[in-house]
C-alpha cells in the first residue's frame, strides 16, 4: 500500500518536474529562435555594410547607406540619463517610504508611485510633446545654458525635442520601478538590523546606511537594472520626444534618435529589401546590447551579492 | 540529477516542443472556396494616406453588396507593396508607385495602378503673428528644408511677402519621422523643383533630412509645429485643416501663387499628362489653378485573377469606388478624381481577367 503509494507522487513529481522543465526550457528556446531569426534577416545588410554599420553615421534610405551609430548613441544616451536621474531618485523615494514616512502617508505615496508605472507610454509621450518639450525650451534650456553653458553637454540652440526630453521621459517611466523594487527589498529586511543599529546609538541616517541599503544593496541594483532594461527598449514615448535625428551631437539641446524608435518609425514603410534587412539589424544589434548588459547586470549582483552583508559605519 | 538524466530531458523537451509546433503549422488549412460566385471575401493593405476615405468607401459599398466582405489594414505602402508582391492579399493600396524593378519582382504578373483618389500636402507654420496665407516661393522652401534659410526675416522670405511683419525668429523644420506617402510627395516635389535637393536628400518615404526634427505621424509633426513658435512643416491637408493650422500658399509652375484645397489639388490631376500606367507624379503639374504639392494614392491589382469570385468582387468594388464612391471624398478632405481620368480607369479595370476572361461586365 505504501510502496504504491510512493510510486504514484514520484511519478507525479517527475511529471510535474518535465512540464515545468519544459516551460523553462521553451523561453530558452524561444530567445534562441528569435535571435536566429533575426540574424537570418540581417543577412543581406550583414552582408553589404559588414562591421561599418556598427561605425557609420549616415542613414540614407534614399541612398541605400545605412549605419547604425546614431541610434546606438541615442538608445545608450538617453538610458543613462535616464538611470542617473532615475536611480537616485528612486532610492529616495524608497528610504523615505520604508523608513521616514508616517504610515498613512506611506500608502498615498506608494499608491501614486506605483500608479506612475500604469500609465500607458503614449500619454508619456503626449504629455512630452505638450508640456515637456515647450519646458525644457522655454524654460529649463535657457536657463542651463546660461548657468552651465561653459560644457558642450549644455550649448546650442534650445529646441525642447531632443536628448534632454528623452532621458528625462525615460527617468520618469523607469522611477517607478526602481522606487517600487527598492522599497520592496527595504522592507524585507528583517526589523532586528534596525533595532540592533539604533541599539547601538546610530542616527537614522547611520541605521539606514549600514543595517538597511547593504543588506538590501543586490535588490536595489536587480531593480535599477530592470528600470534600464525598460529604457533601453521603450519606444513610443521616447520617439514622440527625441527630435527623431541620426546625429551625434555633443548637446544634449539637439535632437537624437534611439533603436527602438527607428525600427517603429520606418518599418511599415520600409520599401526595398536591404532597407527592411538593415531595420532587423538594427534590431539584433539592440536585442544583443539588451542581454550584453543584462548579462554585466547579473555579474554586478552576484559580485555585490558575494560582499558581506553588513556596512561599515565610517 | 545525473548527466544522463539530463540529456534525457532535454531530448524530450526537444521532441515535445517540436511537435506542439508542427502540431500548430498542420492546422492552416484555409476552407476550399465552394461558396457561391457572389459572395467573397477581400483582404487588402497598404497606404494609410487613403485609408479613411477607403474605409468609408468599404461600409458604404457593403450597404447594397452585405455578400462581398473586404477588410483592408492600414499597414503603410510599403508593407502593401510587399504583400502584394508575395501575393498574401487581394489587394494593395499604395501613394508611391511601385518602381520597375518592385514590378518585376512581383509574383503573381502584372500589377496595375489605380488611382483612388488624390491627396495635396500643405506646408504649414506657426508664427507667433500667425499672418495667414503666407508665400513660400520653390527656391525658398528648398533652402529652409536644406537648413540654409534659418530666420523667419530672411531677405528671400520678406521679398515674397511684401507688407507682411516677419519675426526675428529662428525657423524650426519639422518633418515626419516615420516612412510616409506624404513624405515622398513632399520630397518628389522638392527634387523635381531643385537639383541640389535631388542630388543631397532625394525622393522616398523617409529621407536622411539634413535638417530640423522629426515628428511620428501627421499627429506628431502637428504637435511638434503646434508647440514651437518658428516652426514650419508639411502635412496631409486634410490633417491642416482639421486641425486648423495656417499654411502657406505656393508658387505653382505657371509662377501663380496657389493654396491647397480640393479643388487646385484636382486642377493639378486634370493638367498633368498621365501615362498609360497610371505611374505619375503629378507633382509641380501645368495649369494655372494647379496646387503644385500633391499626390495620387493607387490600388494595386493583378491583371490575371487567379480565384473568379475574389477577381469579380474586386473590380467592381473598385470601379464603384472611382465611380459613385468619390462622392465621399470631400467630407474627409480627399480631392475628386477628374473625370477624364475616371474612364480612362475603367478602361483598365476592363482588361483585369480570369483565365482570359474580363471580369467586369
Amino acid at each position: 500500500m505504501s510502496k504504491k503509494r510512493r510510486f504514484k507522487t514520484s511519478l507525479g513529481d517527475q511529471f510535474l518536474r518535465l512540464v515545468t522543465f519544459l516551460m523553462a526550457f521553451s523561453v530558452l528556446v524561444l530567445m534562441a529562435w528569435m535571435g536566429w531569426q533575426m540574424f537570418d534577416a540581417a543577412r543581406p545588410s550583414i552582408h553589404t555594410f559588414g562591421f561599418g554599420f556598427i561605425t557609420s553615421r549616415v542613414w540614407d534610405p534614399v541612398k541605400e547607406q545605412f549605419g547604425a551609430l546614431p541610434f546606438i548613441y541615442g538608445t545608450l544616451m538617453t538610458s543613462l540619463l535616464a538611470l542617473l536621474l532615475a536611480a537616485p531618485i528612486g532610492l529616495g523615494v524608497a528610504i523615505f517610504l520604508n523608513e521616514m514616512a508616517e504610515s498613512k502617508f506611506r500608502a498615498v505615496i506608494g499608491f501614486l508611485v506605483e500608479m506612475l508605472a500604469a500609465i500607458p507610454s503614449v500619454v508619456y509621450g503626449l504629455w512630452g510633446i505638450f508640456v515637456l518639450a515647450p519646458w525644457l525650451r522655454e524654460t529649463v534650456e535657457p536657463g542651463l545654458a546660461k548657468w552651465l553653458g561653459f560644457v558642450p553637454l549644455f550649448q546650442g540652440t534650445p529646441v525642447g525635442f531632443g536628448m534632454l526630453a528623452g532621458g528625462l521621459i525615460l527617468a520618469m517611466m523607469i522611477l517607478p520601478t526602481i522606487a517600487a523594487i527598492s522599497r520592496e527589498v527595504m522592507a524585507s529586511v528583517p526589523n532586528m538590523q534596525r533595532e540592533a543599529a539604533l541599539a547601538l546609538g546610530a542616527t537614522k541616517w547611520e541605521m539606514i546606511k549600514v543595517a538597511v541599503l547593504p543588506y538590501a544593496k543586490t535588490g536595489i541594483m536587480g531593480g535599477i537594472m530592470l528600470g534600464l532594461g525598460r529604457a533601453l527598449g521603450e519606444t513610443m514615448a521616447v520617439t514622440m520626444v527625441i527630435g527623431n535625428r541620426p546625429d551625434i551631437l555633443p548637446s544634449l539641446f539637439a535632437p537624437a534618435y534611439s533603436m527602438a524608435a527607428v525600427i517603429a518609425n520606418e518599418f511599415t514603410e520600409a520599401t526595398y529589401d536591404l532597407y527592411l534587412s538593415a531595420l532587423v539589424e538594427v534590431g539584433f544589434i539592440l536585442f544583443g546590447i539588451t542581454l550584453v548588459l543584462n548579462f554585466l547586470a547579473r555579474l554586478l549582483v552576484w559580485s555585490v551579492a558575494r560582499g558581506p552583508k553588513g556596512g561599515n559605519l565610517v | 540529477m545525473s548527466i544522463r538524466k539530463w540529456r534525457l530531458m532535454v531530448w524530450m523537451a526537444v521532441v515535445v516542443l517540436t511537435i506542439l509546433l508542427t502540431g500548430c503549422g498542420g492546422e492552416n488549412k484555409e476552407p476550399t472556396g465552394q461558396e457561391k460566385s457572389d459572395s467573397a471575401n477581400l483582404t487588402g493593405s497598404g497606404s494609410s494616406f487613403v485609408y479613411p476615405l477607403l474605409n468609408q468607401q468599404i461600409e458604404e459599398y457593403r450597404k447594397n453588396n452585405p455578400k462581398i466582405s473586404i477588410n483592408y489594414q492600414s499597414t503603410g505602402s510599403g508593407a502593401g507593396i510587399k504583400q502584394v508582391s508575395e501575393q498574401t492579399i487581394d489587394f494593395g493600396a499604395t501613394d508611391g508607385p511601385m518602381t520597375d524593378e518592385q514590378l518585376k519582382s512581383a509574383k503573381g504578373g502584372n500589377l496595375l495602378h489605380i488611382p483612388l483618389t488624390l491627396g495635396a500636402v500643405a506646408v504649414t507654420y506657426n508664427l507667433p503673428s500667425t499672418p495667414k496665407d503666407l508665400k513660400i516661393s520653390p527656391g525658398v522652401l528648398t533652402d529652409i528644408f536644406l537648413g540654409k534659410i534659418t530666420n523667419w526675416n530672411d531677405k528671400r522670405i520678406v521679398d515674397d511677402n511684401p507688407g507682411v511683419a516677419l519675426p526675428d525668429l529662428q525657423i524650426t523644420v519639422a518633418h515626419r519621422s516615420d516612412g510616409s506617402g506624404t513624405t515622398y510627395i513632399f520630397s518628389d516635389y522638392l527634387s523635381t523643383i531643385s537639383p541640389e535637393w535631388r542630388e543631397k536628400v532625394g525622393k522616398g518615404t523617409s529621407l536622411n533630412w539634413p535638417a530640423g526634427i522629426g515628428g511620428k505621424g501627421n499627429s506628431g509633426v502637428a504637435g511638434v509645429i503646434q508647440q514651437t513658435s518658428g516652426s514650419i512643416g508639411y502635412l496631409e491637408l486634410a490633417y491642416a485643416v482639421q486641425n486648423n493650422l495656417s499654411y502657406a500658399m505656393m508658387k505653382n509652375k505657371e509662377g501663380k501663387w496657389t493654396a491647397p484645397s480640393l479643388q487646385t489639388t484636382s486642377a493639378a490631376a486634370a493638367a498633368a499628362t498621365i501615362p498609360e500606367d497610371m505611374r505619375v507624379s503629378i507633382v509641380n503639374a501645368p495649369g494655372a489653378e494647379a496646387y503644385p504639392i500633391a499626390g495620387f494614392a493607387w490600388a494595386l491589382i493583378y491583371q490575371n485573377q487567379t480565384d473568379k469570385a475574389k477577381g469579380t468582387a474586386l473590380v467592381n468594388f473598385i470601379n464603384w469606388a472611382i465611380h459613385d464612391g468619390q462622392a465621399l471624398s470631400e467630407g474627409l478632405h480627399y480631392a475628386k478624381l477628374p473625370a477624364n481620368l475616371v474612364s480612362r480607369e475603367e478602361g483598365m479595370l476592363k482588361t483585369i481577367t480570369f483565365e482570359g476572361e474580363p471580369l467586369l461586365k
